[in-house]
């Protein structure tokens, strides 16, 4: 890991010292344990380390995941669980750390405008880059890779995954072997996050390929990350051995293995037969997160993640453009009915499409209150009058529709039955749809042919909260737009919010634009939010260096600083 | 008999034809498609949707992409998998061993235990033995596979801990003892139903032979009972199994997704699975052509068999 923290025009945080719980973690512990919330695992990671990482590599990791990596050329479309493989092959220019904070990777430092690598106005980037990184296969990584990298997303025949923010870098010039310098068509501030996710390709190898969508270097990729390629058993498992030329700290281990295990409660079984190591993603179901506290030599960390589980509305279907419809559905969810007796306590109730660990988390948002009354009297002001069968109607529209999810999702389809109940209290009838994942998001959900979905969203963008392709009126694919607002949620006052904070580079500034935001979004309803999602991983006792990280998808982010002890 | 082969090969290439295009137009049809799994990832917007759907190939008529793979399949080139850009035939080829280890195994398992379980219980008809073989076939032809192996898993694994509970090998250890460690309680499971599939067949088609006249003469002229069913019974009774097991792949390939699924078992089950899950294309295509061929074959190789076996079969 890079031992040098950038800032992103951010007021120094604490610094975190092994063993030593920083201020802030000991407030975020305190915190925690009153409202009885989720303790992050950082927190506990960072006071469980007796020992010191060993000189050389030593021993192996048993990574077990739900779903199989299969997509190893890190530009290209993939998932979650291909993103924990592609932190240990690759490097970005920078990361984040579980704190939010920027940290230099491939590059020198992180650029700021303080540090003259930003322009005043964002428009010219200059980043100056580590000299002793090396790719797997001994070669120098320079700055004419990262040229080549940018390149290559823009390349229209290439089969890239997304070109947001890459798309406005005009004018590279290589300066030198470790210094790079752009220019931006616009300002855009977000550019900072997406580059933490974006992970550098070698230059000699993949410009020499004739077909960028197929070469052996995507079953047998190189980069310049922790750990080497090693083999891949399709369908089984992944061996990745420690790259011991790595720039950085670590790695500690000499091999990782990421185990595929579809079925999670085989995966849970594996875990508690000490047959793997550590459950990744989907992780340990939540029936089971009670009993595996109790096992012994096994650690379990429950951490919120950046997903948030919400109800969502089409706002064009009838009843669901009245905000009153909605804030009275709102009142009526029993959440804590849903969070306690369904998800076992395990998630935080939450208010905003923004995870409370954020930089950009707005704190005081009015809180969701389970008032059945209060949501009679509002329908009743507002005229939606009880009809045949106790059902609402208001000019001809009647308070029914339906709610869609993935079918085999065993607890989302309990969380329908109990909304069904509650909001049968209040007059809306709600039929379920559900079909299965394939189907549902498919053109049914991108085309907003739904009445309402539950779903679970990551909103951000890394660490960034810039939802304009959530929440911008010109995102909404239904109406020909370019994005994901399904929820066909148009507010003039949104999109100005998102351009300006799109285009700001100060911390303090996007803070109060993005506040501003969630603010208007809570009150608009255009989602109704339900928790914060989570996931409960497993970790065998002895495994150190485990830090859940937010700003990631995948846990697996930093295996180069685990070691056994 | 030349002739009844060379139909029946042409008879088994128009099915082919047909499967391919009914899987090619149902898979494609079914709504949601390869990339639908990125709609709720913040990593991908509709627009990159719109451009990798092109990318793919995916915009055009059915009718063309059917077309078009059906006539790169004829020159052996399966396509590429949508999730890893590996060649089909080489996914395939990835996951056959492990299927055929479980799937032999299982077999070899199934045919020995069943034949004497069948054996012994039309020689001893209606005995206690026959009356357990019956009811037992009946319990594990109900058993559902998924909830047997959770139950082997429980009592093997996490209880007594004699079996791994899942996994072909223990990574770094490829000795055939470890194979073989790991292998007893997926090739158990497999062979259940198997079993008592080959079991009950196996006493109906003895019973219709050891009431046959010369199995009467035999015991007449004072040959032993075990020569008179090993040597004469056993082996007319086998015949008709030959159809039994051309027609059991189709059974045994299902019952195999399930167990590669419960046991972490890398086989082709599971890749069928997944591979629809993801909407793959080309390797669901792949997979359902190969597993038609293998049919196919199988029923085909039975009833060349049985024609080499009882002549009337080709005259008739």
């Amino acid at each position: 890991m890079a031992d040098e923290t950038g800032k992103f025009d951010v007021p120094a945080l604490d610094n975190l010292t092994p063993g030593i719980p920083s201020r802030r973690q000991f407030m975020l512990l305190g915190a925690s344990a009153a409202a009885g919330l989720t303790v992050p695992a950082s927190a506990f990671a960072q006071t469980e380390r007796p020992t010191n990482p060993p000189d050389k590599p030593r021993g192996q990791v048993i990574a077990a995941l739900s779903q199989e990596p299969t997509v190893f050329h890190p530009l290209m479309p993939g998932i979650e669980v291909d993103q924990g493989v592609w932190w240990q092959i690759f490097s970005p220019l920078w990361f984040i750390d579980p704190d939010g904070n920027f940290v230099p990777d491939l590059a020198r430092e992180v650029p700021t405008i303080q540090n003259g690598g930003l322009s005043a106005d964002g428009l010219t980037w200059k980043i100056k880059l580590r000299s002793n990184a090396k790719w797997h296969d001994g070669t120098a990584f320079t700055a004419d890779d990262v040229k080549f990298s940018l390149e290559l997303i823009n390349n229209p025949d290439f089969r890239v995954r997304n070109r947001v923010g890459h798309s406005l870098v005009k004018d590279i010039k290589v300066v030198s072997l470790d210094e790079i310098h752009w220019r931006m068509e616009a300002p855009y501030s977000p550019y900072m996050s997406i580059l933490s996710l974006t992970f550098m390709v070698p230059k000699h190898i993949l410009e020499k390929v004739t077909d960028p969508n197929s070469s052996p270097f995507h079953n047998a990729p190189v980069g310049t990350g922790p750990f080497r390629w090693g083999e891949r058993v399709p369908g089984d498992h992944i061996l990745l051995n420690a790259h011991t030329g790595y720039h950085g700290k670590g790695p500690y281990l000499e091999r990782v293995v990421f185990k595929y295990i579809p079925d999670l409660t085989v995966l849970y079984t594996q875990f508690r037969t000490g047959q793997v190591d550590y459950t990744g993603l989907q992780g340990i179901l939540p029936n089971f997160v009670q009993e595996a506290k109790t096992l012994r030599g096994r650690k379990i960390f429950v951490s919120s993640t950046a997903s948030v589980e919400h109800v969502a509305p089409n706002l064009e279907f009838g009843p669901f453009a009245d905000r009153t419809v909605r804030e009275a559905l709102y009142l009526a969810i029993n959440k804590k009915a849903i969070i306690d007796a369904l998800n076992y306590g395990l998630p935080t109730q939450t208010e905003s499409f923004v995870p409370q660990q954020a930089w950009s988390f707005q704190q005081g948002l009015p809180q969701h209150s389970y008032d059945p009354a209060k949501a009679n009297g509002l329908l009743d002001a507002a005229g939606w009058v009880r009809g045949a069968g106790g059902v609402r109607e208001k000019g001809g529209v009647k308070l029914e529709f339906t709610n869609s999810t993935t079918t085999g999702n065993a607890v989302r389809e309990q969380t329908q039955q109990l909304l069904i109940q509650d909001w049968r209290a209040i007059g809306a009838a709600m039929r379920v749809n559900n079909m299965p994942a394939a189907v549902i998001w498919g053109d049914f959900w991108q085309q907003s042919k739904f009445n309402s979905v539950l779903v679970s969203v990551n909103f951000m963008l890394g660490s960034d909260p810039d939802v304009t392709p959530r929440f911008g009126s010109g995102a909404i694919p239904a109406k020909g737009g370019r994005g994901f607002n399904t929820y066909q949620y148009q507010s003039p006052e949104v999109d100005r919010l998102l351009a300006e904070g799109a285009k700001q580079f100060d911390l303090a500034q996007r803070k109060v634009l993005y506040g501003d935001l969630q603010k208007l979004v809570r009150n608009d309803l255009a989602m109704l939010p339900l928790f914060q999602g989570f996931i409960a991983e497993g970790v065998k006792d002895g495994l150190l260096g485990f830090r859940h990280n937010i700003n990631t998808s995948s846990n697996c982010w930093n295996i180069r600083e685990w070691y056994w002890a | 008999m030349a002739r009844y082969v060379a139909n029946r090969l042409m008879q088994a290439m128009l099915l082919l034809v047909i499967v391919s295009a009914l899987g090619f137009a149902i898979l494609h049809l079914a709504p949601g498609g390869p990339l639908s799994q990125f709609a709720v990832s913040s990593q991908m917007s509709q627009e990159d949707l719109v451009r990798v759907t092109r990318q793919l190939g995916l915009d055009r008529p059915l009718p063309i992409q059917y077309l078009d793979w059906f006539g790169r399949m004829l020159r052996g080139d399966w396509g590429r998998s949508y999730r890893d850009g590996e060649a089909v035939l080489s996914v395939i080829g990835s996951h056959l061993g492990a299927t055929l280890e479980l799937m032999t195994t299982a077999t070899v398992i199934a045919v020995l235990l069943g034949c004497w379980i069948g054996v012994l219980g039309a020689v001893r008809r209606y005995s206690l033995f026959d009356s357990l073989a019956t009811v037992g076939a009946m319990i594990a032809l109900s058993i559902p596979t998924f909830w047997f192996g959770l139950v082997t898993i429980y009592l093997f694994s996490v209880n007594l801990g004699w079996l791994p509970s899942g996994n072909r090998q223990t990574i770094g250890d490829g000795s055939l003892l470890d194979l073989l460690h790991h292998l007893i309680a997926p090739a158990m499971v497999l062979a259940l139903v198997e079993t008592a599939i080959w079991g009950r067949f196996m006493r109906s088609s003895m019973l219709e032979v050891i009431n046959q006249d010369y199995i009467r003469t035999a015991r007449a002229k004072g040959m032993p009972e075990w020569r008179i069913l090993t040597v004469h019974a056993l082996r007319n009774a086998l015949l008709p199994m030959i159809t039994v097991a051309g027609l059991q792949f189709p059974t045994l390939l299902g019952g195999a997704l399930v167990t590669e699924t419960v046991f972490t078992w890398p086989g082709m089950g599971r890749l069928f699975l997944d591979s629809i899950g993801y909407r793959d294309y080309p390797v669901v295509m792949g997979i359902l052509m190969f597993s038609a061929m293998m049919v196919l074959i199988g029923s085909l190789l039975a009833d060349i068999l049985y024609a080499v076996v009882d002549p009337r079969i080709r005259v008739g």
